[in-house]
């Protein structure tokens, strides 16, 4: 059965469906212009009306408000944008804080629910089970008001032979701080990390030439290690020691010294972290169970050891799965710090409300807090597809 | 080639598994390593369940939970109009139990699976009135009802059937709304919804809602018309790319001013509207997910046939797509369920919204751990048994395979 050609001519354009869909697309476009003209119109007379028309400006004046905790220099006199800043930063540290230690969390659960061992696979179940399914936003109240704020008093503190104390003004744990030595140890480790890195490199291209691939990261890393180590001995001959361990100590009413995180901070740190691990654990179980059982048949005939099974043949396989639902745990992580607003950490968005707040400019802020979350989701997404891309080059 | 003995035929090895003992060498004390791992597993768990155990029966104090059940399921809706919470899980009995009878007459064990959801919501409502006992048994009464009379009837009862379903969430509205300003059914303000009875009508607006605007949109993606495609990638991605606190902040601040002067919304309807918006972003690339399963074979197959665009899509590629999407889609309403909790932070009294407020009156201070324990269980419940039901579902009907 043939069609002939000679009847399109015959179809009137307003039943042909290439004229139709122009036709339709131009409609939508227009009626979605000009309801957006519609009510773009409204908010700004609405805004005149109010006083306060859209504009920026009101970033540089002083906020006359404290923020609990900033990784720069804030005080009340700074101005909205120093502000909002804190709270981008703030929200900058929790995200890659969570996100490292959610990954590493939710690794060891995942493969703990893989556990052939019955008692270690049913308490990851109920790890997962029981935070996939209540709101993150009741866990992280809970934790905040329950948990933290609930800790004993700074003079009764919870110590953990003094490495570290809880108190419910916040956690205050050892830290290394850098002192004599540290100008000219820097340029030591400096100096360990290219050698770590240049092995790495070669083992490497060892590996890649002979088929025999090496661990050339722990080789890396093993150089690094040594290296640093004996430049240590080396730094505190000719300066005296690079770092010394702060403790913290109970002076007077609190505690000084050592690294201190405040409850809202561990609140939301946890909260996240706890959370997200639950997800991620599922995410790598998946990834790890797409591998075909033939796979590993295959490389246990081989000989190969069950570490190396899981480092050469599952392991790569299964980041292929993996990756894509990583990726959005990651930005679900990142979104959801907007949740610290509950528990007063001090992030972008609960900054943002404080000045909404106090200088009545929800609009602006509202779209600054979102170009800002927007940001952080495009760039994660195009990264993540770079990397994505990389690995699954390896295919067959 | 000598012929293989068809796999079904094959008995299983003998395993350890058939006594005790050989389970236990098998699954808790395979080697050394292994033993160690038990134990430590072992003794963690069972220190955490004496701990939990006696806070729950000694530390606690369930005053602030017990005294309260109304608030925690219902807010403030009078207790005068109770019977119209029940009228709707009479309904939803009827439904649940007719659906069961007519369409799953092959698989008659997951029907137990969907009279849980019924039996449940009863269960929530007894605890508003305890004597009322006898609601209870209608529920399940109709459910039993339903399910017979659907099982009998299956033709005649059909389109009624899909009728009822499709007319549930209006009535809903419709019936937990009220009518006029008094008398029959008199009007029930939003702001005296609260509790789970505001979670679960946030997240059932929210999902019934977003569904059509998530199609449209999962298709406008998938167009060939440039400005249609770019208009839902534009907004797919944008929703996508922000927390949804800041759509509800959002809805709450700036959507007034987006409105002529002197047009106020509701703020529990501003808030729907803003999770019907999140939804429908998230909802629109679960259904591309399912778009893009569908063999090619099935456009080209509709095409010869001569169907036009839309006959294509409505009769041949969403069937398909929506039937291998609905885990996905079980999966989103329980996010979405639990998402619904942040409407506490605008101001809304749901069931997080409650708890907070009543742990803000002074006879309940410092009572935090038991009300959060509570509200957390009743979210696990809901959660855990959404989860379960559609897995059992999915199993047994092969749903999610094609």
């Amino acid at each position: 059965m043939t069609f002939k050609k000679s009847d399109h001519g015959a179809v009137p354009f307003w039943r042909d469906e290439r004229y139709l869909q122009i036709i339709a697309q131009v409609v939508v476009v227009a009626a979605l212009i000009a309801l957006g003209y519609w009510l773009i119109h409204n908010l700004l007379t609405g805004l005149e009306a109010l006083g306060t028309p859209l504009s920026f400006k009101f970033l540089g004046l002083t906020s006359q408000f404290d923020i609990g905790e900033s990784m720069i220099e804030y005080s009340r006199n700074s101005t909205y944008t120093q502000a909002l800043l804190v709270g981008l930063l703030n929200t900058i540290k929790v995200s890659f804080l969570g996100i490292v230690f959610a990954t590493i969390f939710g690794i060891i659960v995942g493969i703990a629910r893989l556990s052939k061992n019955w008692l270690v696979n049913k308490l990851a179940a109920i790890y997962v089970e029981t935070l996939r399914n209540i709101p993150l936003l009741v866990f992280l109240i809970f934790l905040s008001t329950s948990v933290f704020h609930k800790l004993p008093r700074v003079k009764d503190a919870l110590s953990a032979w003094g490495w570290a104390f809880l108190t419910n003004r916040g956690i205050y744990v050892v830290w290394p701080r850098p002192s004599g030595g540290w100008d000219v140890y820097k340029w030591f480790l400096l100096g360990a990390f290219i050698i770590g890195f240049i092995v790495a490199a070669i083992k490497f291209r060892e590996g890649k030439k002979t088929g025999r691939m090496p661990l050339y990261w722990l080789w890396g890393f093993a150089v690094f290690a040594l290296v640093a180590a004996i430049s240590w001995f080396i730094a505190q001959f000719m300066a005296g020691p690079p770092m010394y361990l702060d403790f913290p100590t109970l002076q007077g009413r609190n505690f000084k010294g050592g690294q201190s995180l405040t409850p809202e901070f561990m609140a939301i740190f946890t909260g996240l972290v706890v959370y997200t691990s639950a997800f991620i654990a599922e995410v790598v179980r998946a990834g790890i169970q797409s591998v075909s059982k033939g796979q590993r048949e295959a490389a246990t005939a081989v000989g190969l050891s069950s570490f190396q099974t899981m480092r050469l043949v599952i392991f790569p396989q299964a980041m292929r799965v993996i990756i894509p639902p990583m990726t959005s745990q990651y930005l679900n992580l990142t979104k959801n710090s907007s949740l610290a607003i509950a528990v007063g950490y001090p992030d972008l968005f609960a900054v943002g409300s404080t000045i909404i707040n106090q200088a009545g400019r929800a609009v602006e802020i509202i779209l600054v807090t979102m170009g800002v979350y927007l940001t952080f989701s495009l760039l994660t997404a195009v990264f993540m597809n770079w990397y994505n891309k990389h690995t699954q080059l390896v295919e067959r | 080639m000598t012929s293989l003995t068809p796999a079904k035929d094959i008995m299983p090895p003998p395993t350890e598994r058939s006594t005790v003992l050989g389970w236990m060498k098998k699954n808790l004390f395979g080697s050394i390593g292994d033993t160690i791992l038990t134990f430590v597993a072992g003794g963690f768990l069972l220190w955490l369940i004496y701990a939990i155990v006696k806070w729950i029966f000694t530390t606690a104090q369930w005053a602030a939970v017990t005294d309260n059940l109304q608030l925690y399921m219902k807010g403030q809706y009078p207790a005068s109009e109770d019977w119209r919470l029940w009228l709707l899980m009479f309904l939803l009995a009827l439904v649940v139990g007719l659906a069961w009878g007519i369409f799953l007459k092959r698989a008659e064990a997951v029907g137990w699976v969907l009279l849980i959801i019924p039996v449940v919501l009863a269960l929530w409502l007894i605890s508003l009135h305890r004597e009322a006992w006898w609601k209870f048994l209608v529920v399940d009464v109709l459910a039993i009802l339903g399910y017979f009379l659907g099982k009998r009837y299956p033709r005649k009862l059909a389109r009624p059937t899909y009728i009822l379903i499709l007319l549930y969430m209006p009535l809903t509205i419709l019936i937990v709304r009220g009518l006029g300003e008094n008398g029959f059914m008199k009007l029930v303000p939003t702001n005296l919804w609260g509790g789970l009875l505001l979670s679960l009508l946030l997240a059932i607006f929210g999902i019934v809602f977003s569904f059509p605007i998530g199609v449209l949109l999962a298709l406008g993606r998938q167009s060939k018309m440039p400005a249609l495609k770019m208009l839902s990638v534009i907004y797919i991605e944008l929703i996508r790319g922000v927390p949804l606190i800041t759509l509800l902040f959002m809805g709450q601040l700036m959507l007034p001013f987006f409105l002529p002067a002197g047009i106020t919304i509701d703020r529990v309807i501003r808030a729907t509207v803003a999770i019907i918006m999140f939804a429908a972003a998230y909802m629109a690339e679960n259904v591309r997910g399912g778009l893009q399963s569908i063999p090619k074979g099935q456009y080209e197959a509709a095409d010869v046939v001569g169907l036009s665009g839309w006959q294509k899509m409505v009769f041949i590629i969403l069937p398909q797509a929506l039937r291998a999407v609905i885990p996905v889609l079980v999966g989103q309403f329980i996010g979405l369920f639990k998402d619904t909790s942040l409407v506490a932070l605008v101001g809304l009294l749901d069931l997080l919204g409650i708890a907070r407020g009543i742990l803000a009156n002074p006879n309940y201070i410092g009572r935090q751990l038991e009300v959060f324990a509570f509200i957390a269980m009743i979210y696990w419940v809901f959660s855990y048994g959404m989860s379960y039901a559609s897995g059992r579902l999915e199993t047994s009907l092969g749903v999610g395979e094609r």
